[in-house]
């Protein structure tokens, strides 16, 4: 499938997805606080979103996870946050 | 069109999710052991729950005419208690016989942690010493790209592992390539949120091929779609895909891994026997 046809089939998907995304940081900022490691791995992902080059989901699933090697010592918890508590 | 499902967990679903599934294609449906949504207070639940996979929902599947399959484990969401891990695996042998049980799984990791490696290599031991297949579980989100490493390497380890009877489940964009370049099946989760998107589904298969490759839903009592896998067949004809490579992902692929083990049959006859024992 061509580009002209992929953009037909998924461009209005992709940008109400990005204007979620914005309206979402938009309501962080416009909150009490500031960002944990969550919104400051979301940040860096989307550095990476902008850069040219292929494999833009491989990049930003990289971002947000744990790059650590070794097992930690416990479980601690069940659930995931989906960004690594460390960054 | 026709589909197999080879990861859901029905015991969660209402029965009405089985009428659906067989409505859009569905020929057989396999479910692996997990975790209930709350710890069990001991190894005797288990067993109520492996009776549940081999025996209750095989039947309650057969109403609709479908074949139900059934992997066996302790997830590892409860493998940080030892002790508990053990009388479970103890108890696994018992029911390896049993017509709808197909392999160990799900097995894996969760968070990452030490007890959840070494209950994870005492199930893979298991497997290996009851020649049974594996299905893997890969850890969440920021918890996966770790968890899908660690987890290659322990069955690196074990010289009794043939990596063409082991599939690695919940794949993404990040690990998808550190499984079939170690020669394992990769299984691709179709979630509303935390895993897989058709589009992106597609997308990893228009990359890597669709060898070795199985799509699933793994509904269960969270945001999930029963039929998440004929949808994503529906996307990839809107993507261009022909018929045949459709039913290649989505039917072929899953039978020639599950085939492996000769109890897995689409013996359309035996089902009906099966559905009217069900009834009576």
């Amino acid at each position: 499938m061509d580009r002209l046809h992929l953009t037909d089939l998924y461009f209005a998907e992709a940008r109400s997805k990005l204007i979620d995304l914005a309206a979402f940081l938009d309501r962080i900022e416009r909150s009490d606080g500031t960002d944990d490691f969550r919104i400051k791995s979301l940040r860096a992902a989307l550095n990476e979103l902008g850069k040219p080059g292929p494999e833009k989901a491989k990049k930003i699933l990289l971002v947000l996870s744990d790059p650590t090697e070794k097992p930690v010592p416990e479980a601690g918890t069940k659930s995931a946050s989906g960004a690594w508590s460390g960054f | 069109m026709r589909y197999i499902e080879p990861h859901a967990h029905m015991i969660s679903r209402v029965t009405d999710d089985y009428a659906a599934m067989v409505t859009a294609g569905c020929r057989a449906v396999c479910e692996p052991a997990f975790w209930a949504g709350f710890d069990r207070s001991s190894a005797q639940g288990f067993y109520d729950y492996f009776c549940q996979l081999t025996d209750y929902e095989p039947r309650r599947a057969a109403q609709f005419g479908l074949p139900h399959y059934s992997w066996l484990c302790l997830n590892p969401k409860e493998a940080e208690n030892l002790s508990l891990a053990n009388d479970v695996l103890a108890m696994i042998p018992a029911f390896l016989d049993r017509p709808n049980v197909l392999g160990i799984g799900e097995i894996g990791l969760n968070k990452n942690s030490r007890n959840e490696v070494a209950v994870f290599e005492k199930q893979v031991d298991l497997a290996v010493r009851y020649d049974q297949m594996i299905l893997v579980h890969t850890p969440h989100l920021e918890d996966k790209w770790k968890g899908t490493r660690l987890i290659v390497d322990v069955l690196k380890n074990n010289r009794g592992i043939d990596p063409a009877r082991v599939i690695i489940d919940h794949v993404e964009e990040h690990t998808v390539d550190v499984v079939l370049d170690a020669g394992f099946w990769a299984g691709i989760t179709l979630y509303p949120q935390s895993k897989c998107t058709p589009a992106r589904a597609i997308d990893m298969v228009e990359v890597y091929g669709a060898q070795r490759i199985w799509l699933n839903c793994a509904c269960d009592w969270g945001q999930s779609d029963p039929l998440a896998v004929p949808k994503t067949a529906l996307e990839m004809k809107r993507r261009g895909h022909s018929e045949e490579a459709v039913d290649r992902l989505v039917y072929e692929n899953p039978i020639q891994f599950l085939s492996q083990n000769p109890k897995f049959q689409l013996d359309e006859i035996g089902w009906e026997d099966k559905c009217r024992a069900a009834q009576k």
